[in-house]
This record gives structure tokens, C-alpha cells and sequence, in this order.
């Protein structure tokens, strides 16, 4: 019984773990109630999965109500991977945060500050699963408006405009998504996802439509942060807390990539969003910049945390660029590279947790020497760096090479360019880092006072770092699920 | 304000109105425009009016922000948990028809309850954020 | 339907376009979130005025009514509403804790006091 029911708990089990949250006063029961929480939303998300690879698509009705009139969520294997990526992360990330966040953030807001990320997380959860198209605006909000709450947490002052700056992009994203869908349900009456698959052909001509396709992209790519409209991700990643920071850049713009996918393939059609409208090359341009222009501004930074923001712009180019391929290869690329890229931006965000926790900033002169210092720490921000350069045996390697594959296989030239500049400039920014933590000598001054990072910290990290040499290694299972999942996007739509 | 005696007279009488006018929108949501929400804002907007003439110190007096914060997990947490009723059943999550003898008085049954657990929440929350804002001092 | 008769959707358009201006122009942190209230409210009505049915009445059952306005756009609004609020409350708070950090919400003073740094 439990089992029919798995879709309905794994929103509701965050949504009523949140109030408890509020409820509590101590900072440590609220963190034990949110990994409780975490751990059973991925304990539901590895029953769905196992459940979605034996039966195929799985249908819930909200309410008893049949769709397209209730609220179905449908849960699919594209689905289902996006989901045991937010559920791993966020639990992975919590054991971490434990010590982190009582660093950073003040003993009186931390219940609070559990509340907000398992409010974010419902709202995650909700999107990826939902198959509704305005039940989807309500969980992007949920959890987009939960995300400026996380970033204000905060300690430099200049995460309250960070946030703010987001707030504003991120509204206007979701006013634009909520246009969107007010569009779509103009012109066919109905906001199911699955029936505005079979009706829109009909009225597919109509230039109602196709401003609703230009609408829903552009605010997708708000929340996706896809070049140009990038500007509030480096300033929001470089300000949060250590913890959120890992979390939302392993998940938020997954989950919006998500959401790109689901309305261009399953919604609008490959035929339509990528024939009938320019949206391949156009995609394929944005993506192509956004590899090259960020990763060049990410060599001159000073702050890592902003580096490793830009260089995450630079990894959802990677993404949409496969994306825009609109074949089965190139979305296997971009599944593949999204499953891979939670990993490496995940552990490395970590280890610039632990890196924060003990060296109290994470500017690049503070981390002199920090190699001997904090061995553990600076090996898992190298192999991290490697994954995201592409060596073999990293799972970086593996997206970067099914992506180049895929277009040569459609006569692509330039990304093969592309994918190589960008792969050499990757090289010289995590090399700036690795020259400084390795080859130089620390300051004398605070030289005694820094130890390694404590073990709480780092074993979530280096569950995340070795997550990328085993996926970099035993390839069948990530990739054969994104080949699976690449497949129903292209064989659903028309 | 609270030395305007036009203010203060007026404000105790009308108050009780709002409250009572708070209550009739929450539950005749079924029959006119109405519902958990907007009943919640106008019952808040009674406390804020309160608020408003005799200082925020009163509304602490009143309700203390403790309660508050717990009224909004309780709103929540009951509009969750009505949800999970109809699991324990053997149906779908929000299966309003589960919670009755037949469909129409589980539907009415189930709306009454959630809709009173939002009515709590948005008026708790309203409440304080009026007082977070206006409870702060220029340093 | 000659174009006046679209009048709704020139009016959506106008608010709209309105909202956006004032976000994207204006310095002051306040006025932003009024642009944003604003641009949010032309999504409102457009939602709203689209699920009017000619000759249609308000959707509450009465009897004897045979025809009413589709619900579902209100139904929608609604929960629009209280994001727009939730999201209004959240940048004014946001605004009040940047008054305190930096005594100013005009954004190019704030962006002096970063630079610097």
C-alpha cells in the first residue's frame, strides 16, 4: 500500500518534516529532523527508481481526482534520476552541514535556517516530480523564494543584496514561466502536461504559442542561470553559507535544466521547439558563449567560491549546448553531464567548506601552503578540479566525451572547439588554485593555528569526490540510465 | 496614536468586527468568495490595526511571538496531516471523500479543515511580520 | 475582434511593460519591489480577464444560473496572490536588514560601499 503512495510522500515527507522544524528550538534537533527528513525522501526516491526501472511511467492522482482535471504527478525514469540526485545531495550535504552550519549561522536562527532548506526542498521535489504545469510555477516559487531565505543566511552583509538581486531576477523568471503556461492554457484549455502534449499540435501555428514557448524559455533560463542571464548565480553561490552553497548549486539549476527538458520535449515537441523555431541554434550559441566568456572571467577571480560559481555557469553551457543538439546522443550527453556535475560542483563546494571552516575565508592568498596543512581537503579539491578539467577516470571525462561524440555525430565541428577551449581554460583556474595550495609556503603568522578540516566534514566531501572516480569508472549504470532517460524524452514528443 | 481618542474609541469597536467579519469569509468560502487565505489577512489586519494605535507592545501581550510561531507550524501541520487521512484509508493523499459517510460531506469536511489550517498559518504569518518589521529600532 | 476590442490584453501589456520599466530603472531598492508588485498584477489580470465567458455570471453556484465564468484562472490567481505577497514581504524584509547593513537603499550607493572593499 505504502508503495502506491511513494509519490505523495516524497513531497509531503519535507513539507510536514518543516513545521517540525519550527517547532523546536535547539539548532541540533532541527538538523536532526531535516536529515531524518533528507534521508527518507532518498530512501523513497531509490524505492521510485527501482519501481520506475521495473514498471515503467507511474501515475498519481492528487485527491482521487482523474487527470487532466486533478493534479497527476507523473513520475518517469527522467524524472526519477533528476530526483535521486536532489534526495542524495541534499542528505550527503546535511551531514556536512551539521558542523558547518553551526559555524556560520547565529545559534538562535538555526531551526529556522533547517526549516527554510526543507521548505527548499519540498519545493525541489515538487517540480521534479509534478506533472502539472502550474502546480509546477507553485513548487519553482516554493522553492525559489526558500532560496533567497538560504542565501540572506549568509554572514557578509553583501548576501542580503546578493539575495536581493536573485529575488528580483528570480521573480521576474517565474512571472515569465507563469505567462507562459497562462498562454498555454489560453489556447488548449487544459494545464496537465501530458494532455497539453496531445493538444497542442493543433494550434501549434498559432502565434500564441510560439510566445509562449519564447516566454516559458526565458524564464527557465532565468532560474537555469543560462548566459546572459547569469548575473545573480556568482554574487548568490559567493555569499551563502558554505552548506547552501553545496546544496543549491548541486540541485537548483539541475532542477531548472530539468524543467527546460520536460517543456521542450514532452510539452512543445522536438519538432516543433527545434524545427518550426530557431531554438536549436539559438541554445546552442548561449551555451557555446557561456562556456567560453565564463570561464575566462572565472580565471580572474579572487574568490573561489566566485570561480567555482562561474565555472558552474560554464557547466550548464555544457549542458544546454547538448540539449540543443535535440538527439538522442546529445540529451544523453546533457542527462549524463547533469548527474555528473551535481557530484563535482557538490564535493567542491564542500571542500571549500572545509577549506572555510578552518581558514575562515576562502580568498586564494588565504589557502598559501594549505596543501600540507589540510592534506585531506586540498586532494578532494583536486580531483574535483580534475573532473571538472575532464581527465579520464573522472566522471567530468565521461559528459565531455559522450557531448563531443554526440556532435560529431551530427557534424558539429565547433563544439568539439568549444568543449576543448573550454576544457584548457578549466585547466588554468584550477590550476591557479592547486600552484597556490601546493607550491607556495604559508604565512609563518597563522601557520601553527590551521589543522585538517574535522572528519564530519570531511567524509561527506570525499563521499562526493569518490562518487566522481567511481562514476568516472563504472560507467554502466549513470550512463545507461541517461541513455534510457534520452530516449523517453525523445520517443515522447512528437 | 493611541493618545487620538477618535482613534482609540474607533479602533476598539471596530476591531471585534473585523474578527467577526474574519470568521464569516473563512467559513462561507463554500457558498461566496472567501476561503483560508483571505480570511486570514483580514484577521491579521484586525491585529495589525490593533498594532497600529496602541504600539506593538500590545499585540506581544496579546499573543506572544512564541505562539505565533507555533500557530504557523500548527496551520501546516494540520492541513499535512488532513491529507494523510485519507492514506491511512487506503486512498490518494487530499482524498477529501474518504473523510466522510459519502463523497459530499467527506468534500465538505475536508475543505472545512484545510481551509481552517491555511486561515491560521497566513494570519499567523501576517502577524508576524508586521511585528518583526515595526518590532525593529532604528539603531 | 478588431484590436479595441482587445482592450484586456493592452491594458495587461501596458502594466506589464509599466512593472518592468520601474524594476529595471529605478535605483531605489523599495521601487523595485513596487515594479515587481505591479508587473506581477498585469500576470493577474491576464489570467483573469481570459477566463471571462461572455454573458457568463460570477462562478458561484446559484440556482437557476445556467451560465458562469470558468473558475479555474480565479482558482490560479489566487495562489498567485499569495506568492506575490510572500514574495513582496520577503524583499521588504530583505530591504530593511540592507537599510541596517549599509544605512542606505539607493542601489548605486550600496554598490560604492562594495567596491570599495
Amino acid at each position: 500500500m505504502i508503495l502506491s503512495q511513494l509519490p505523495a510522500l516524497q513531497v509531503t515527507l519535507p513539507l510536514i518534516a518543516a513545521p517540525l522544524c519550527l517547532l523546536v528550538r535547539s539548532g541540533r534537533a532541527a538538523w536532526g529532523i531535516a536529515l531524518f527528513a533528507s534521508a527518507a525522501s532518498f530512501a523513497v526516491a531509490v524505492l521510485l527508481l527501482s519501481r520506475v526501472l521495473d514498471q515503467g511511467t507511474l501515475s498519481y492522482e492528487f485527491g482521487g481526482w482523474a487527470a487532466p482535471w486533478g493534479i497527476e504527478y507523473r513520475v518517469d525514469i527522467v524524472n526519477v534520476f533528476v530526483l535521486f540526485v536532489v534526495t542524495a545531495i541534499t542528505t550527503v550535504v546535511l551531514f556536512f552541514a551539521n558542523d558547518s552550519v553551526r559555524k556560520e549561522v547565529d545559534a538562535s536562527r538555526q531551526s529556522l535556517f533547517y526549516t527554510v532548506w526543507l521548505l527548499c526542498l519540498t519545493g525541489l521535489v515538487g517540480i521534479v516530480m509534478t506533472g502539472d504545469a502550474f502546480n509546477l510555477f507553485v513548487f519553482l516559487e516554493i522553492s525559489s523564494l526558500s532560496s533567497y531565505v538560504l542565501i540572506a543566511f549568509g554572514k557578509d552583509r553583501r548576501a542580503l543584496t546578493a539575495s536581493y538581486q536573485y529575488l528580483v531576477m528570480g521573480t521576474i523568471g517565474a512571472t515569465f514561466v507563469l505567462i507562459g503556461v497562462g498562454l498555454l492554457y489560453m489556447m488548449t484549455g487544459t494545464l496537465n502536461m501530458a494532455d497539453l502534449a496531445d493538444r497542442l499540435p493543433a494550434v501549434m501555428a498559432t502565434r500564441t504559442v510560439r510566445a509562449a514557448l519564447a516566454f516559458l524559455v526565458v524564464g527557465i533560463s532565468l532560474k537555469l542561470a543560462l548566459f546572459p542571464l547569469h548575473l545573480w548565480l556568482p554574487n548568490a553561490y559567493a555569499f551563502a553559507p558554505s552548506a547552501v552553497t553545496a546544496f543549491l548549486a548541486a540541485t537548483a539549476t539541475k532542477v531548472a535544466f530539468y524543467v527546460l527538458l520536460r517543456f521542450l520535449f514532452t510539452v512543445f515537441g522536438v519538432t516543433f521547439a527545434f524545427e518550426a523555431m530557431p531554438l536549436g541554434i539559438i541554445l546552442a550559441v548561449l551555451g557555446a558563449a557561456a562556456i567560453l566568456s565564463t570561464s575566462v572571467v572565472a580565471i580572474f577571480q579572487d574568490d573561489i567560491k566566485r570561480m567555482l560559481a562561474y565555472s558552474s555557469v560554464a557547466q550548464i553551457g555544457y549542458m544546454v549546448l547538448g540539449l540543443s543538439m535535440a538527439s538522442v546522443a546529445g540529451l544523453t550527453a546533457s542527462i549524463l553531464h547533469l548527474f555528473n556535475h551535481a557530484l563535482m560542483k557538490g564535493g567542491l563546494f564542500l571542500a571549500l567548506g572545509c577549506m572555510a571552516y578552518r581558514l575562515g575565508s576562502v580568498r586564494l592568498g588565504a589557502l598559501a601552503g594549505a596543501g600540507y596543512r589540510m592534506p585531506w581537503t586540498m586532494g578532494a579539491f583536486l580531483v574535483g578540479g580534475l573532473s571538472l578539467i575532464g581527465i579520464p577516470l573522472t566522471a567530468g571525462f565521461l559528459s565531455k566525451w559522450y557531448l563531443v561524440q554526440a556532435a560529431l555525430g551530427q557534424g558539429w565541428w565547433p563544439v568539439l572547439v568549444v568543449v576543448i577551449v573550454g576544457s584548457l581554460l578549466a585547466v588554468v583556474y584550477v590550476w591557479r588554485v592547486v600552484e597556490m595550495a601546493y607550491l607556495r609556503r604559508p604565512n609563518d603568522s597563522d601557520a601553527s593555528a590551521v589543522r585538517e578540516a574535522p572528519l564530519s566534514l570531511l567524509l561527506p566531501t570525499w563521499f562526493l569526490i569518490g562518487a566522481n572516480l567511481y562514476f568516472g569508472i563504472h560507467t554502466r549504470l549513470s550512463v545507461g540510465i541517461a541513455g534510457k532517460a534520452a530516449a523517453v524524452l525523445m520517443g515522447q514528443s512528437q | 496614536m493611541r493618545d487620538n481618542p477618535v482613534l482609540r474609541v474607533v479602533t476598539k469597536i471596530i476591531v471585534p468586527v473585523i474578527f467577526l467579519f474574519a470568521l464569516y469569509v473563512q467559513f462561507h468560502g463554500d457558498y461566496g468568495p472567501g476561503g483560508g487565505f483571505q480570511a486570514g489577512v483580514i484577521f491579521a489586519a484586525g491585529l495589525i490595526l490593533y498594532g497600529l494605535i496602541f504600539g506593538t507592545e500590545s499585540i506581544r501581550c496579546l499573543i506572544s511571538t512564541r505562539f505565533l510561531r507555533a500557530l504557523i507550524a500548527a496551520g501546516l501541520l494540520l492541513f499535512a496531516s488532513v491529507g494523510f487521512l485519507p492514506l491511512l484509508m487506503g486512498r490518494n493523499y487530499l482524498d477529501y471523500d474518504a473523510l466522510g459517510q459519502n463523497p459530499l460531506s467527506g468534500q465538505h469536511l475536508g475543505i472545512f479543515l484545510v481551509e481552517l489550517g491555511v486561515g491560521i498559518t497566513v494570519a499567523a504569518v501576517m502577524v508576524t511580520i508586521f511585528v518583526a518589521f515595526a518590532g525593529r529600532r532604528d539603531s | 475582434m478588431n484590436v479595441f476590442g482587445l482592450y484586456n490584453y493592452w491594458i495587461v501589456i501596458f502594466l506589464m511593460m509599466t512593472g518592468f520599466y520601474v524594476v529595471i530603472s529605478s535605483g531605489n531598492l523599495v521601487k523595485k519591489i513596487v515594479g515587481l508588485s505591479l508587473f506581477q498584477a498585469s500576470v493577474f489580470i491576464l489570467y483573469i480577464s481570459l477566463g471571462k465567458i461572455t454573458g457568463g455570471t460570477v462562478p458561484i453556484l446559484r440556482e437557476g444560473i445556467t451560465l458562469y465564468s470558468n473558475p479555474l484562472p480565479h482558482v490560479l490567481i489566487l495562489t498567485a496572490i499569495v506568492v506575490g505577497v510572500s514574495t513582496t514581504a520577503l524583499g521588504l524584509a530583505l530591504v530593511v536588514r540592507i537599510k541596517e547593513a549599509y544605512d542606505t537603499v539607493e542601489e548605486d550607493e550600496i554598490h560604492q560601499q562594495d567596491e570599495s572593499l
